[in-house]
């Protein structure tokens, strides 16, 4: 599984999905810089956490004009594997590779904490592993990831079965309470109607680990070397 | 000029007549104006430590693996596997107290400068703070702006907040205490020192414009603090993580090209003391061209360009034939850079402005020639033990202190600060110390911060040697063994003779727990004037420590791991009640002896702990500190998750000492029932005393057959919020 992982001025959740994907999982990786153009050496392309620009503006609306953003969405037609984590979730909705949008948490603070998520689905390249309603335990770390979207476009998500992950209680349900930041049905995570781009504020690549709490995440990544031995095949 | 026409000048810089007199001495002329700020600025108290220097030389600062110690941007310390460890704690009080959000903000980015000029990745940063009671709107102000701040900081540049303290009490009231440090990671043959020494190299300015603010900010941090104050917004700088982001990686990016000769954080004094102090420690002078400095706004004059406290600014000295190569990296990182001025033979700092010289200062005079301070020191008579009240209801006790602003819970902050990002925590804030794994390696780096304000306020010797000892066994109960100190000493006006006082037996209490416990102290920071209209703060030292454990398979929790397993206290309960929380909550008056540490005790102690760690014979460690043993019980039940059968706890004290008294030197342990007899035999041989205090299990915190509360509402009353 050759992977890019793609670095915007701001981003530092990079040298982590780097450390998950060829320390922890033994896959090659490499850095993609944001002026990059080409993603024809790539297999799966990770748009890692952080604050690219800053997020000075508004999360991911500055990062989305960068040249690599063009190759990405390429990338992401052609049929590639694309993975947004926290920031790149948001820059991929701004890029409207994804739907929705991701508002200030209800709390209105930056949130760090262990989340409980329950998996809706296992078409997505990223879920193949997974068995619907499997939970796993994932880190959050954001101030903005309250998911958003207009009534229309939550039924068709809904409808699609584009909804990947929702935040829930240590027992499955999904409850207000399990709810870190007030989105919509509890939304953590979405797909593109392919199935082929995901995005999800929680954090899989701290997750990847025993001695750092959960090994979870690896679930996430695991998926997506499946899918590419599926098309393969 | 004679003196007493520049008394209005003086007072701006904060210098006095004798300082002046120095100045005119060293130069054999009167300074201009421009120079006369840079000798305000640099020999302001925060830069010059003009009235502590004489009494941090009886620090311990030296040891077998010390690579760095004071004088440099942040110490280093040894750790095994050809890396060091760097860090540093400073003060961010003033601008804190003035605009808490980027007051605080602009802490952490100082102090992460530090780190990274040294070549090293920060890879964690704690703070320690104080302010007054939460009743009060204004105190709820500055809590709440202090602590988004460090988050906003800290979270936007990507590294961890993985620990620290607070405490409020009613003198911190208008001047919090805002002390930030940060740890980082470096290769010993990265380590770089910030010293230009070699003549006819080029001085770039890296990052950030240079604008207006903070213009004499550490002179502001060297005066007291009035009502006025607020007048001093503008001289709080504003904070751009994002930029010190670029700035760290392009560091740490120059850190590996030949030819770079030194990396130098813009804090304190700016570019006056970031140049000052790169040439001077290289033994050579520097000529800077004020004109090459981009600038914020129009109209800036070279004093406000030399005193600039503009943030996220680095000056890179590097060989003629580098700057290209440099000049690539911050290409890359779409940073810009000025070429300001050149390294030269002599040892003065020459500033021109179009051609014009506007400063010419012997950097000897400037960085070194402060006339040290020596106050008068008073020191009050001792306090007479107070009067305790019996205890009726102990049950309600607990329950209250442990929801008191000083026990509860610190999720509520912690959970505002990315805590895990650079995927190496491995414990987090809200422990005894935040442990970290070294990447690469299997070994872990334990971090914490102490100083509990009370003791040190009822004996500022006594209570300082407590702050040393409790880091140190925050740190031994992870499984890690203390390496090194660096600390940040807070204090009042120091012209107060109570105050210079309090200091005095601060630092000495210091210097001696530090020797006793073999802890060489490798930076710090001293921040005086911490008094508000003729308020002083409580004597705050902090003690900031970094500890090593070389195997993570041996790292302990401070949680009780499993049902039946069985809990003892180490360590000695005496009958000290003064300094406690729970007087606090009785609304007791400070007065007093507070409890007293045993140097020699306390090795004993943390030796024997590592030991049964190391040999896995410990499930959980806790130290027992502020609220005492209930507290500590209770807290490793809700760390663990899992409840507590204590049969009836007794001792050679009164039940009030017993049960809420905060003697030193404790710690408590789980066990597993079969290597009971081992833990026994680990304590006798190192002759602390060891006592069974219960068993872990069931539903309940349960101590003898006055205290029965359910798990889930000892947690709700723990997690009440702030």
């Amino acid at each position: 599984m050759k992977t890019g992982i793609v670095v915007f001025p701001g981003t530092w959740s990079d040298r982590d999905c780097a450390h998950a994907v060829s320390e922890v999982l033994g896959q090659p990786a490499r850095y993609v810089d944001h002026r990059e153009d080409s993603l024809d050496d790539l297999e799966l392309v990770i748009l890692p956490g952080g604050f690219s620009y800053g997020d000075y503006l508004r999360c991911g609306a500055i990062a989305r004009f960068a040249p690599v953003m063009e190759a990405v969405t390429a990338f992401a037609n052609r049929g590639g594997l694309v993975l947004g984590i926290c920031n790149g979730f948001q820059i991929l909705q701004e890029a409207r590779l994804l739907p929705g949008a991701l508002l200030r948490n209800a709390s209105c603070e930056f949130r760090c904490e262990w989340v409980n998520l329950r998996v809706e689905q296992s078409e997505s390249a990223f879920t193949l592993d997974c068995r619907p309603g499997q939970l796993l335990r994932i880190p959050i770390s954001h101030g903005e990831g309250n998911f958003f979207a207009d009534p229309q476009t939550l039924e068709t998500i809904e409808g699609n079965g584009q909804v990947v992950f929702r935040y829930c209680a240590p027992d499955g349900r999904v409850t207000n309470d399990a709810n870190p930041n007030g989105s919509l049905r509890n939304i953590a995570g979405i797909a593109n109607a392919r199935g082929n781009v995901v995005g999800m504020m929680p954090h899989p690549e701290r997750a990847c680990e025993a001695l750092l709490g959960s090994v979870d995440g690896l679930e996430v990544f695991r998926s997506a070397i499946h899918a590419l031995r599926r098309v393969a095949v | 000029m004679a003196v007493a026409l520049r008394r209005a000048q003086l007072e701006a810089v904060a210098l006095n007549p004798d300082e002046y007199r120095a100045i005119v001495h060293a130069l054999g002329r009167d300074p201009n104006d421009l120079e006369l700020g840079m000798f305000g600025a640099l020999w302001s108290e925060h830069c010059a430590y003009k009235t502590s220097k004489a009494l941090l030389r009886q620090l311990p600062t030296e040891g077998p693996h010390v690579l760095q110690g004071p004088g440099e941007n942040a110490g280093a310390v040894d750790i095994g596997d050809g890396l060091a460890v760097v860090f540093k704690i400073e003060s961010h009080n003033h601008p804190s107290a003035i605009e808490p959000y980027q007051g605080a903000a602009t802490g952490v980015g100082g102090i992460l400068r530090d780190v990274f000029a040294m070549g090293a990745r920060p890879a964690a940063i704690l703070d320690a703070l104080r302010f007054g009671p939460l009743d009060s709107g204004h105190n709820r102000h500055l809590f709440h702006g202090v602590v988004a701040g460090i988050g906003g900081y800290g979270n936007c540049f990507g590294c961890p907040t993985v620990g620290g303290e607070v405490y409020f009490d009613a003198g911190y009231a208008d001047n919090p205490i805002v002390n930030a440090m940060c740890v980082g990671i470096v290769a010993h043959d990265r380590l770089r020192r910030a010293s230009a020494d070699r003549a006819g190299d080029v001085v770039l300015l890296v990052g950030a414009d240079t604008g207006r603010d903070g213009i004499h900010g550490a002179t502001f941090a060297s005066v007291e603090m009035d009502e006025r104050s607020a007048e001093r917004r503008p001289a709080v700088q504003v904070g751009n993580p994002f930029l010190e982001k670029l700035l760290c990686d392009a560091c740490l990016r120059l850190n590996e090209l030949a030819g770079v000769t030194a990396i130098q954080d813009l804090g304190a004094a700016g570019l006056t003391s970031a140049a000052s102090e790169l040439a001077h420690r290289g033994r050579r002078g520097i000529d800077l061209d004020v004109e090459r400095v981009s600038r914020r706004e129009q109209g800036m004059t070279p004093y406000d360009v030399m005193l600039s406290e503009s943030q996220e600014r680095m000056l890179v000295v590097v060989r003629p034939d580098a700057e290209a190569a440099a000049r690539q990296v911050f290409d890359h990182f779409e940073l810009h850079a000025d070429r300001i001025g050149t390294v030269k033979a002599g040892g003065r700092i020459r500033v021109r402005e179009r051609g014009t010289l506007v400063a010419d200062l012997p950097l000897k005079a400037l960085v070194d020639g402060v006339p040290l301070r020596s106050p008068p020191a008073a020191f009050p008579d001792k306090q007479p033990a107070p009067v305790m009240p019996a205890i009726e209801e102990p049950e309600a006790v607990l329950l209250d202190l442990i929801a008191s602003p000083n026990l509860r819970s610190r999720r509520p902050i912690y959970r505002t600060y990315d805590h895990q990002v650079q995927d190496n925590t491995v414990f987090g804030p809200g422990f005894d110390a935040a442990l970290l794994r070294v990447p690469g390696t299997n070994r872990a780096l334990a971090l914490t911060t102490d100083g509990n304000p009370w003791y040190v306020a009822l004996d500022p010797y006594e209570g300082t040697k407590a702050a040393v000892a409790e880091a140190a066994r925050n740190i031994v109960c992870t499984g890690a063994r203390p390496i090194a100190v660096t600390n940040c000493l807070n204090f009042g006006n120091p012209e107060r003779p109570a105050v210079f006082g309090q200091l005095q037996e601060s630092v000495r209490g210091l210097a001696d727990a530090c020797r006793a416990l073999e802890l060489p102290v490798v930076s710090g920071n001293v921040s005086l004037y911490n008094e508000t209209s003729e308020r002083n703060i409580p004597p705050t030292p902090v003690i900031g420590m970094v500890g090593l454990l070389d195997d993570l398979s041996k790292r302990c929790p401070a949680g009780l791991q499993e049902d039946g397993d069985l809990v003892f206290l180490l360590g000695e309960t005496r009958e000290e009640l003064a300094g406690s929380e729970y007087l606090r909550l009785l609304g007791a008056p400070a007065e007093g002896r507070p409890p007293m540490v045993n140097l020699e005790m306390e090795r004993r102690l943390q030796a024997a702990v590592l030991d049964s760690i190391t040999r896995g014979v410990l499930r959980c460690a806790h130290d027992v500190s502020d609220g005492g043993l209930l507290i500590a019980l209770a807290e490793s039940a809700l760390f663990g998750g899992r409840g507590l059968r204590c049969p009836g706890i007794v001792g050679p004290v009164s039940r009030e000492a017993l049960f809420f008294g905060e003697s030193l030197g404790r710690v408590i342990v789980s066990v597993t029932p079969r290597r009971v007899p081992e833990l026994q035999r680990l304590m006798a041989n190192r002759h602390i005393p060891l006592q069974a205090i219960g068993v872990v299990g069931g539903d309940d915190f349960q101590v003898g057959p006055d205290i029965r509360v359910p798990m889930d509402m000892l947690r709700r009353a723990w997690e009440t919020g702030f």
